[in-house]
């Protein structure tokens, strides 16, 4: 029986999460295009980054299938994803806050690479996976803090840093974990242009529980709440359905 | 047939020793998420002072020895969690080392003051003579032991279950920031929990005393035990703490009586299908 | 600078046999002994952020190995370590699966456990281990036809063993390898999203540390010519880690300098306090609540600022 090549970069089928008597995710379906620009939007504990963990495996479904670009990924440990061309960045600052911009960079470059297991070489002689980090940074605009250690620079500039690390892998399809939070609205539009600006050789994929802010790098959204999809298609039209309204304006 | 006969009751009250030791070490660590490696300690150094005043004081008894040594302990136990442990808040690895440190402290102490050889504690007089129960023999302490690690755990139950300060200890273990919020004092609730784990320990020292006597590298012979209970029957579980107990009691007992060189091994065996097929231990929680 | 300290250390490491007594040359033998087994346990503790409390397993365990096939089977030296290093690493890989199914203190009790199991079994199966007497009548290996009976050939044999412990563990630390290691300490969801196993870097770590530490096992037991098993002790894991804090785990050198303070200290102190493992236990006290960082990076902390001159 032949995989089935269904044309879609990611699809989740009827995926189900309960802690217990707690039921985090109920019967979620999604299905992205390759190239879109999907919005996942809902309420704060509707079940947007317990569906982003059981997408990049940090969560276990307690039922349910998920396939990338046909590949069924439902299982397979968090690393394994990476290497299917799955990237995310987290809520929280998951940088290394002692190492330089570039080595965080190249840590990203390092994950997808044979020479990661490299035991007698020093890394300083990388010099290929070095110019490419210095490569990547220059595409977001922070080349010129290259070699500052993170804990030096702003909270901004530690945000562009996230999208860099995940983008210089190339993936297929990027989860972005509400990539504007905290922002002031000078660091907003450069991070929002720095999505926009990405290739459509990428997925992407947003959370954010501000509609406003993210609203335009969206073609298409997802609504959430409770754990359950409430609805899902073109962005426009998804505004405009008084059910999201009710979802946010009703409590 | 004797043999089983004796060997069982021996596995119970080590079983039942052993719960006194490790509930008191799995409620440290459940609360305060600290490895009490003092923990040893603590339980030698109650034999040390069940042996020393039931030697010199003719007609103590040891009931009373056991809760004036408990106490004692806790005492001690008490001033190194608030000079010591304190300090160290939010830095595990320091409060495990210094736990360590503690018990090289207290164990080259007792070496130092009681020297090397191995003090025997007497068993009560009333209680030395041994019961007989469906035409067997049995010495009559042990059975008392047992009773004992029952009530013990009977205790700590309605103590944890019923009681203000319990339902307080098992807030702070589920979630110690929420139980701060809601206003229970959660540094003080730390240095109670850890007089208690350690004055059961000291308490447990002095009634484990006519079956162990006191003995330098005693500490260091019940401390693994503990661990393996605890890891075996999981951490922050007094249920897990009960069953784990008398698990390993009875494989060490058998075990040691039965292939003396492997006890060791015998010992290990449960503990790694344990680590590799439920880490958590038999009754704890995951992620815990 | 950096080149300076290690020209002069490399230098001051060429003197005792050239211009100290037998004693002090097999002071240094010891404090090199030392320091191997505190570096290999700082691969786990201080880059893989995993703190063990057995590593006296892998120390213990290489120098038993030895003892036995050369005492009892006859074996030849060159054969029994490399036996003995295989076995050691072996068990290191065995002891990681089980360890590496927790983290933080579960870790750290774990291979405490299994580390007190392998003390307990030394001292209990005296047909093998001779329990409590330990083996005796040992004899140092002849490299090449080299005797290393006296304390100068054996120290020159220690040193190049030492340097070539130092060089290839500070290469696997500043290798591709240690970067993920260092990643994975730090940042262990991250690393996964970006494609490392961390369970994977962790484990071979842990065996590679237990192959060094099996390493200046078997220095420890040539050197001794006999082998207790109070080698298995936790006091011996206390003291490497001892060692290693004391000395800063954030530097690939520090705990070399930890370890040859704490063996310092327990040389001196013998002659004065037949209490060692109290002085052992104070001092942990003391380094935990005043110095956490180390020794190491506060003498650095100093010299940037003597270097900088006055404010």
């Amino acid at each position: 029986m032949t995989e089935q090549r269904s044309g879609y970069a990611l699809e989740v089928f009827n995926l189900n999460k309960a802690f217990g008597g707690l039921a985090v995710a109920q019967d979620v379906s999604v299905k992205v295009r390759p190239g879109e620009r999907r919005l996942i939007i809902g309420p704060n504990g509707a079940g947007k980054t317990t569906l982003f963990n059981q997408i990049s495996g940090d969560l276990r479904p307690s039922s349910g299938l998920i396939r990338l670009f046909g590949t069924d990924i439902t299982y397979l440990p968090p690393y394994r994803r990476a290497h299917h061309g799955l990237s995310r960045t987290y809520q929280i600052i998951t940088l290394f806050a002692g190492d330089t911009l570039a080595h965080n960079v190249s840590l990203g470059l390092l994950g997808l690479r044979l020479s990661r297991w490299q035991v007698w070489r020093p890394m300083s002689t990388y010099r290929d996976v070095a110019a490419e980090a210095r490569r990547t940074l220059d595409a977001v605009g922070l080349l010129h803090l290259a070699d500052h250690p993170i804990s030096d620079i702003a909270y901004g500039e530690k945000r562009r840093v996230e999208l860099a690390v995940a983008l210089a892998q190339k993936p297929r399809v990027l989860l972005l974990d509400e990539p504007l939070a905290g922002l002031s609205n000078t660091e907003r539009s450069a991070v929002q242009s720095l999505i926009a600006s990405i290739s459509r050789d990428t997925t992407i994929i947003m959370i954010e529980h501000d509609m406003d802010k993210a609203l335009e790098l969206a073609e298409t959204v997802t609504l959430l709440n409770y754990g359950r999809v409430i609805v899902d298609g073109e962005r426009d039209a998804v505004i405009a359905d008084e059910r999201t309204r009710e979802v946010y304006l009703g409590t | 047939m004797q043999f089983w006969i004796i060997q069982g009751l021996n596995s119970l009250s080590l079983g039942g020793l052993l719960f006194l030791l490790s509930s008191g070490f799995s409620l440290i660590f459940g609360l305060m998420r600290l490895a009490n490696l003092t923990h040893g300690a603590f339980f030698m150094l109650g034999t040390y002072f069940a042996a020393t005043a039931l030697r010199s004081f003719e007609g103590l008894n040891l009931w009373v020895t056991a809760l004036g040594t408990g106490v004692l302990v806790a005492a001690i136990g008490g001033l190194f969690e608030r000079l010591v442990l304190t300090r160290l808040r939010g830095n595990p690895l320091g409060q495990v080392l210094v736990t360590l440190g503690m018990s090289f402290i207290i164990s080259d102490a007792c070496l130092m003051i009681w020297g090397g050889d191995s003090i025997p504690v007497p068993t009560p007089r009333n209680l030395q003579a041994p019961t007989h129960l469906f035409g067997f023999v049995f010495p009559t302490y042990r059975l008392v032991l047992v009773g004992l690690a029952v009530v013990a755990a009977m205790s700590l139950y309605l103590l944890l279950e019923r009681t203000r300060l319990g339902a307080m200890i098992r807030a702070g273990v589920d979630d110690p920031q929420m139980a701060r919020a809601v206003g229970i004092p959660v540094s003080n609730l730390f240095t109670i929990v850890f007089c208690l784990g350690a004055g059961i320990a000291g308490a447990a020292g002095v009634l484990g005393g006519p079956i162990l006597s006191a003995y330098p590298g005693l500490d260091a012979d019940m401390l693994p035990l503990a661990l393996i209970v605890v890891i075996l029957g999981g951490i922050g579980s007094l249920l897990g703490a009960f069953v784990g107990s008398f698990l390993i009691g009875f494989i060490y007992t058998f075990g040691t009586a039965l292939f003396p060189e492997l006890a060791y091994i015998i010992l290990f065996l449960p503990m790694i299908l344990v680590i590799a097929f439920r880490p958590q231990g038999l009754f704890g929680r995951v992620g815990a | 600078m950096k080149w300076l300290g290690t020209i002069l250390l490399g230098g001051s490491l060429l003197l005792p046999p050239l211009l100290a007594g037998d004693f002090y040359i097999n002071l240094a033998s010891q404090i090199l002994i030392a320091a191997i087994f505190a570096l290999s346990l700082n691969l786990l503790v201080g880059f893989g952020g995993m703190t063990s409390l057995g590593h006296a397993s892998y120390l213990g365990v290489a120098a038993y190995i030895s003892a036995l096939l050369t005492s009892r089977y006859g074996f030849g030296h060159g054969a029994a370590a490399f036996i003995s290093i295989l076995g050691t690493a072996a068990m290191a890989a065995a002891f990681g699966v089980i360890a590496l199914r927790a983290s933080g203190i579960g870790f750290l009790m774990i291979t405490l456990a299994l580390s007190q199991v392998l003390w307990g079994l030394a001292y209990r199966m005296s047909d093998i281990t001779n329990g409590d007497n330990g083996i005796t009548g040992l004899t140092r290996p002849a490299p090449f036809g080299i005797s290393l009976e006296t304390p100068v050939a054996f120290y020159w044999f220690v040193l190049i063993v030492a340097t070539i412990a130092f060089v290839m563990m500070g290469i696997f630390v500043s290798s591709a390898f240690g970067s993920s290691l260092k990643g994975v300490r730090d940042q262990p969801r991250r690393m996964a999203a970006l494609g490392f196993n961390p369970w994977l870097i962790r484990w071979i770590t842990f065996v590679y540390s237990g192959f060094w530490g099996g390493v200046s096992g078997l220095l420890y037991v040539y050197y001794n010519q006999y082998i207790h098993p109070s080698s298995l002790s936790t006091t011996t894991s206390a003291e490497a880690l001892l060692g290693v804090i004391a000395g800063g785990s954030g530097t690939l050198g520090g705990p070399a300098v930890g370890a040859a303070l704490v063996l310092l200290l327990k040389n001196y102190a013998s002659a004065y306090i037949e209490r060692w493992n109290m002085l052992l236990g104070l001092v942990f006290l003391f380094i935990v609540l005043v110095m956490p960082a180390g020794i190491v990076p506060g003498v650095s902390r100093l010299m940037s600022g003597l270097r900088r001159g006055p404010r």
